[in-house]
C-alpha cells in the first residue's frame, strides 16, 4: 500500500493501508496521542486496507473499498471523501470478526474510582453519546464501541478508539471542545453526519488499564425517564446478540458472560434527553457508593 | 511475493527464528489471505516466535479448533440427515482430512462441508437434507437450473438453524468440463470411518485435490490445495505401490496430466518427495508455481495479468467456448437489468 500508519488502540494493535494519502493524514493527526506501531519492530495483530474498488477507482471517482485480514464482501464501497470514516469502520471489523483474547460486547463503558459502567443498546440508544459526555464529566472513557470482557478475571478493558458521533449529538457533545480534538465532519455518509471525536488525555493515557464492572445499563434515548431492573437470564441473552465473537470463543466466552451477569446489576435506563441521562447515572452511582 | 515466505515458514519453521518484524507482518497477513494461517499456526506451535506473534498464532489454533468441530459436527448432521434414506455420505477435502484424523487436516481452515452421494440418489438426498433443516441459498430460477444441468453438485443448501452450507457433490468436476472422473468408482471404494460416513481412499483424495487445483477454477487459494496435496503425499507416498495405484487411478479419473502437475508442483514449492519419473516434464509448470505465489504482504494478489490469464482459463476448462458465451450473456442480462 502506498501510504500506511501503524496504530494502536487498547490492547489491540493495528497497521492501516491507503491507496491514498489523505485517510493516513487524517488518522495520523488524529491518533497522535496514541502509541505508534513501529513496523521494523512490531508485528501488529491487524491489516485494514483502503483499497480502490476497482483499479482505475484510485483515480476516476474515487471509491473505496474496506479490506484487511477479515472483511465483508457485500460491505458498500465509500466516497474518498468519507476515508476516515472507512478506516475507523475497517479497524471495527477487525475487532468485531477478528479478536479473541476477551469477550467482544458491543457496548461503551467509563470508570470512576477503580469501577466500571457498562452502556450497551442498539445503534441509536445513545450509549455513544452519553459516554463521550461522561468522558468530558469526571469520568475516564473506556470506549464507544467496544467494551472487552476478560476471560480470566472479568475485568473490563478499554478500546478507546476515536469516537463517533452521529447527527444530533455531534453539537451536543462537541460544543465546547477545541478543533484539535474533532475530525471532520463528514455528511451524506451511510449513517447520516458524523465526527470523529479523540478521547480525553487521560482515557488514551490510561488505555491498558483495565476496571472491574460495577454496573450494567441498558440506555434508551427519547423516551420518558424510567428504569427498570434488568434480570440475569435477559442481560445473558441480550449481552450475546451484542457480542460478534460470543460463539468463536466457546465455553471460555459462556463463562465469562455468565460470571458478568450474575456478578454486575443491570438496569434499563429510558431517558428523554442527555442531561437527564447524565444526572441519572450520576444518582445511581452515588447509590452505589 | 509475500507467498514464498508462507511455503518457507511452512516447510521449515526454523527459518522463521530470521524472521523481521516486517517479514513476520507480511508472512501473518498473506497466511491468513491464503487462508494457511491455522495450518501455519500448528506447524509453528511450541516455538519460540516474537511475543507480539505469538497470540496471533494462538487466535489462529484457537479458530482452527473451532472450525473443525464445527465440520465435524456438521458431518455427523448430514450422516443423521442421510440415514434414513440409506444414504453413506462420503466427505471430500477439509471435513474429510479432519474426520480421518489426517496430517493434511491439521489447522485447516474449513468451510463449507461438501460430500460426495451417488448420482442416483440426489433426489433422495435433496429430500432428506430438506427434510432436515436445510435450504435453498440460490432462488434464481437461471442459476438453480444451471446447477441442475451442468454441475457437479446440487446448488448449495444452508441449514436454517446453524447457517451453515452443504455442497452435495456427486461427482467432482462440472459435467461441461473435459475431463470426466469416474465418481462411481470414488464411491465403491470409499473408506468407512465406522461413523455413519466414510471418506475417499488416499489416491482418490489426492485426484481430487489436484483436480480442484488444476482442472476447476482459477488457482486463486491454490498454495492451500497444495499444501493438502503435499500433505496427503508425506502421509501416504511411502506405502508399498502407491504411486502406481496413483498413475492408474488417476488414468482412470482422466486427471493423469493434472496429478503429475500437482505433484511436480508440491515437489518444487514444498519439496515434496516422488519418485524421479514423476518428476520428469514440467516445462509449462513455471506459470502455475508463479500463479501460486501472487500474494503480497498486505494480503493482496499481485500480478493481474497473470492472474486473468488463469481465470479465463478456468472458464475454458470448465465449457465449451460456445456454451461459455451463452452462460455469459445471460449472466450479464440478468446483472443489468434495469430494477423494479
Amino acid at each position: 500500500m502506498r501510504h500506511a500508519i501503524g496504530l494502536a488502540v487498547g490492547p489491540a494493535t493495528f497497521r492501516v493501508g491507503s491507496a491514498w494519502r489523505a485517510p493516513i493524514d487524517q488518522l495520523r493527526r488524529l491518533y497522535a496521542g496514541y502509541p505508534a506501531v513501529d513496523p521494523d519492530r512490531q508485528v501488529p495483530d491487524f491489516t485494514v486496507r483502503l483499497q480502490p474498488a476497482r483499479p482505475w477507482r484510485r483515480f476516476v471517482r474515487p471509491s473505496i473499498f474496506i479490506g484487511g485480514d477479515h472483511w465483508l464482501a457485500e460491505a458498500a464501497p465509500m466516497a474518498l471523501a468519507h476515508g476516515l470514516l472507512a478506516a475507523e469502520m475497517g479497524m471495527n471489523l477487525q475487532m468485531a470478526l477478528g479478536w479473541r483474547r476477551h469477550l467482544l460486547l458491543h457496548a461503551a463503558s467509563v470508570e470512576r474510582d477503580g469501577r466500571a459502567i457498562v452502556l450497551t443498546g442498539e445503534s441509536g440508544s445513545g450509549k455513544s453519546t452519553l459516554a463521550a459526555q461522561l468522558g468530558e464529566r469526571g469520568w475516564r472513557l473506556m470506549g464507544d464501541e467496544f467494551a472487552l470482557l476478560d476471560l480470566a478475571n472479568g475485568m473490563v478493558h478499554p478500546f478507546p478508539r476515536l469516537v463517533s458521533l452521529k447527527n444530533r449529538s455531534i453539537d451536543v457533545v462537541t460544543a465546547d471542545l477545541p478543533p484539535g480534538r474533532l475530525g471532520p465532519r463528514l455528511d451524506g455518509t451511510a449513517k447520516g453526519s458524523i465526527r470523529h471525536l479523540v478521547p480525553a488525555p487521560d482515557a488514551i493515557a490510561r488505555m491498558r488499564e483495565p476496571a472491574m464492572p460495577a454496573l450494567l445499563l441498558f440506555p434508551r434515548f427519547g423516551f420518558a425517564a424510567a428504569r427498570r431492573i434488568v434480570e440475569p437470564g435477559e442481560a445473558f441473552v441480550r449481552l450475546t446478540e451484542a457480542s460478534t465473537n460470543y460463539v468463536a470463543l466457546g465455553e471460555a466466552g459462556f463463562g465469562a458472560l455468565t460470571r458478568f451477569v450474575t456478578r454486575v446489576p443491570a438496569l434499563a435506563l429510558d431517558y428523554p434527553d442527555g442531561d437527564a441521562a447524565i444526572a441519572a447515572v450520576e444518582a445511581l452511582w452515588a447509590g452505589m457508593a | 511475493m509475500s507467498a514464498r515466505l508462507i511455503v518457507a515458514a511452512l516447510v521449515d519453521p526454523a527459518a522463521c527464528g530470521a524472521f523481521s518484524a516486517r517479514q513476520w507482518t507480511a508472512l501473518l497477513t498473506a497466511a491468513r489471505a491464503e487462508r494457511l494461517l491455522g495450518t501455519l499456526a500448528l506447524r509453528l506451535d511450541g516455538m519460540a516466535v516474537p511475543a507480539d506473534v505469538a497470540p496471533i498464532l494462538a487466535d489462529a489454533r484457537l479458530d482452527a479448533r473451532r472450525e473443525r468441530r464445527q465440520a465435524l459436527w456438521e458431518a455427523d448432521r448430514a450422516v443423521a440427515a442421510l440415514a434414513p434414506v440409506g444414504i453413506v455420505p462420503v466427505l471430500l477435502k477439509g471435513s474429510a482430512f479432519a474426520a480421518a484424523g489426517m496430517l493434511a487436516g491439521q489447522g485447516r481452515a474449513i468451510g463449507d462441508l461438501d460430500i460426495l452421494v451417488p448420482r442416483d440418489r440426489l433426489d433422495d438426498a435433496e429430500a432428506a437434507l430438506r427434510a432436515a433443516g436445510w435450504e435453498w441459498v440460490k432462488p434464481d430460477p437461471y442459476d438453480d437450473a444451471y446447477y441442475r444441468r451442468w454441475m457437479h453438485e446440487l446448488p448449495p443448501l444452508i441449514h436454517a438453524g446453524r447457517d451453515r452450507m452443504i455442497d452435495v457433490h456427486h461427482t467432482i468436476l462440472p459435467l461441461t468440463a473435459r475431463r470426466r472422473p469416474d465418481a462411481a468408482a470414488m464411491l465403491a471404494d470409499a473408506v468407512s470411518l465406522g461413523t455413519g460416513a466414510a471418506v475417499p481412499r488416499i489416491d482418490d483424495m489426492l485426484c481430487h485435490a489436484a483436480a480442484h487445483l488444476l482442472a476447476d477454477g482459477d488457482m486463486a487459494g491454490g498454495l492451500r490445495n497444495l499444501w493438502d496435496i503435499h500433505c496427503l503425499i508425506v502421509e501416504h507416498g511411502g506405502a508399498a505401490g502407491f504411486w502406481p495405484a496413483l498413475a492408474a487411478r488417476a488414468a482412470r479419473h482422466q486427471l493423469g496430466a493434472p496429478v503429475r502437475r500437482a505433484v511436480r508442483l508440491a515437489h518444487r514449492l514444498f519439496g515434496t518427495a516422488a519418485p524421479a519419473d514423476w518428476l520428469r516434464g514440467g516445462m509449462l509448470d513455471g506459470p502455475f508455481a508463479a500463479r501460486l505465489f501472487c500474494r503480497e504482504g498486505w494480503g493482496l494478489e499481485a500480478r493481474p495479468v497473470l492472474r486473468l490469464g488463469f481465470y479465463l482459463r478456468s472458464h475454458l476448462l470448465r465449457m465449451p467456448p460456445a456454451m461459455l458465451a451463452r452462460h455469459l450473456w445471460t449472466k450479464w442480462r440478468k446483472d443489468h437489468r434495469p430494477a423494479g
